[in-house]
C-alpha cells in the first residue's frame, strides 16, 4: 500500500485515510466581485495536468482531519514531498522546478 | 495499564468470546467531550483535568475505566482533544472545564452519544485488525498509548492501544452493527 506522510501527524499513514483535494498553492483572488469572467474562470476551471512533479493538496480525512500540500509524480505515483498549506513548495532534488 | 471490565460492560455478552484469541466487548457508561481551544486554553484543561497534554495520536489517563475519577485524554488533530469520562461525571466535568478555561477562546461539546465503543483483547487483535485497518499495529509502529482515528473497512473508528493485546475501538453509532459484524468475519477467517 501506498505510503503517505502527513506533515502534521508527523508520520507515514496508509492511503486510504487520504483524499486528494485539487491543484496546491491557487490563490483564491481576494475581491472575486472584481475579476474578469475569463479569469475567474480560470482560477476556478484551469489546470496544468502536469505530466511529472505535480503540487496538490491532500487532506488526511480519515486521520487528523487536516489539509496540506504534496509534490507528486504523476508518472510515478511517488510522493516527493508534503508541506504545511503556507508554506512554499519545496526545492526537491530532480523535481525540475 | 491492566484494564479490568467496568460494571456495565461485565453485564453485558461479550460480542466475540474465544478464550486464548480474542474477546470483544462493548463498552457503556462513557461521557465523550471535544474540546479545541487555543493553546492556553488546552494548558488551562490539563491543569483543571490534572493531565500532560497529550502529543498528536497518543493519549494520556488517569485511573481505571469505569473508575470514579477516571478520564482519559486524546489528541486526534492538532487542536483536537478528546476526553473519555464516566458518564455520571460529565456535569460536573463540563462545568469545571468551562470555568478554568473561560478567558480563552475554545468549544466543549458532549459527543457521549455520537460513538459506540468497544473493547478487544487477547493474543489475537492485531491480526484481527489488520484484516481490516490499514495501519501497521506492530507494537513498534503502534505502540501502547497511541490514539487515532482510521479506517476499519469502510467504517471510520478511532483506535487505541491500551496493552499490547488490548485496544479500545470506536465507531459512530450508526456503523456499530457493521463494525462488529467486519470484526467477526475478520476472528472467523484466522480460523
Ligand atoms: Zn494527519
Amino acid at each position: 500500500m501506498l505510503l503517505i506522510r502527513c506533515p502534521f501527524c508527523r508520520m507515514e499513514r496508509p492511503e486510504l485515510e487520504f483524499r486528494h483535494a485539487g491543484a496546491a498553492h491557487r490563490l483564491r483572488p481576494a475581491d472575486p466581485a472584481a475579476v474578469s469572467d475569463r479569469d475567474w474562470g480560470e482560477f476556478l476551471h484551469d489546470r496544468d495536468n502536469i505530466r511529472g512533479i505535480t503540487a496538490e493538496r491532500w487532506h488526511h480525512v480519515h486521520g487528523c482531519g487536516r489539509f496540506f500540500n504534496a509534490l507528486r509524480d504523476t508518472v510515478s505515483d511517488v510522493f516527493l514531498a508534503t508541506y504545511e498549506p503556507g508554506a512554499p513548495r519545496p526545492d526537491v532534488p530532480g523535481a525540475g522546478q | 495499564m491492566d484494564e479490568a471490565p467496568s460494571p456495565e460492560t461485565a453485564e453485558m455478552p461479550p460480542l466475540l468470546n474465544r478464550p486464548g484469541f480474542a474477546r470483544l466487548l462493548p463498552v457503556l457508561g462513557l461521557g465523550r467531550l471535544v474540546f479545541r481551544g487555543v493553546p492556553a486554553a488546552e494548558a488551562r484543561l490539563g491543569a483543571a483535568l490534572g493531565l500532560a497534554l497529550p502529543a498528536i495520536n497518543r493519549m494520556v489517563h488517569r485511573g481505571e475505566r469505569g473508575e470514579p475519577g477516571a478520564r482519559a485524554l486524546m489528541r486526534f488533530g492538532p487542536d483536537e482533544l478528546l476526553l473519555l469520562l464516566p458518564r455520571g461525571e460529565l456535569e460536573s466535568a463540563i462545568a469545571a472545564i468551562s470555568q478554568a478555561c473561560a478567558a480563552e477562546p475554545h468549544i466543549l461539546v458532549d459527543v457521549s452519544d455520537r460513538h459506540l465503543g468497544f473493547v478487544l483483547e487477547g493474543p489475537a487483535v492485531a491480526a484481527i485488525l489488520h484484516s481490516g485497518c490499514p495501519l501497521d499495529l506492530d507494537p513498534r509502529a503502534f505502540p501502547v498509548g497511541m490514539a487515532t482515528r482510521s479506517l476499519f473497512h469502510k467504517a471510520e473508528i478511532l483506535l487505541w492501544r491500551i496493552a499490547p493485546m488490548l485496544f479500545r475501538i470506536e465507531t459512530g453509532r450508526s456503523f456499530a452493527p457493521y463494525l462488529v459484524a467486519q470484526i467477526g468475519a475478520g476472528a472467523r477467517d484466522l480460523g
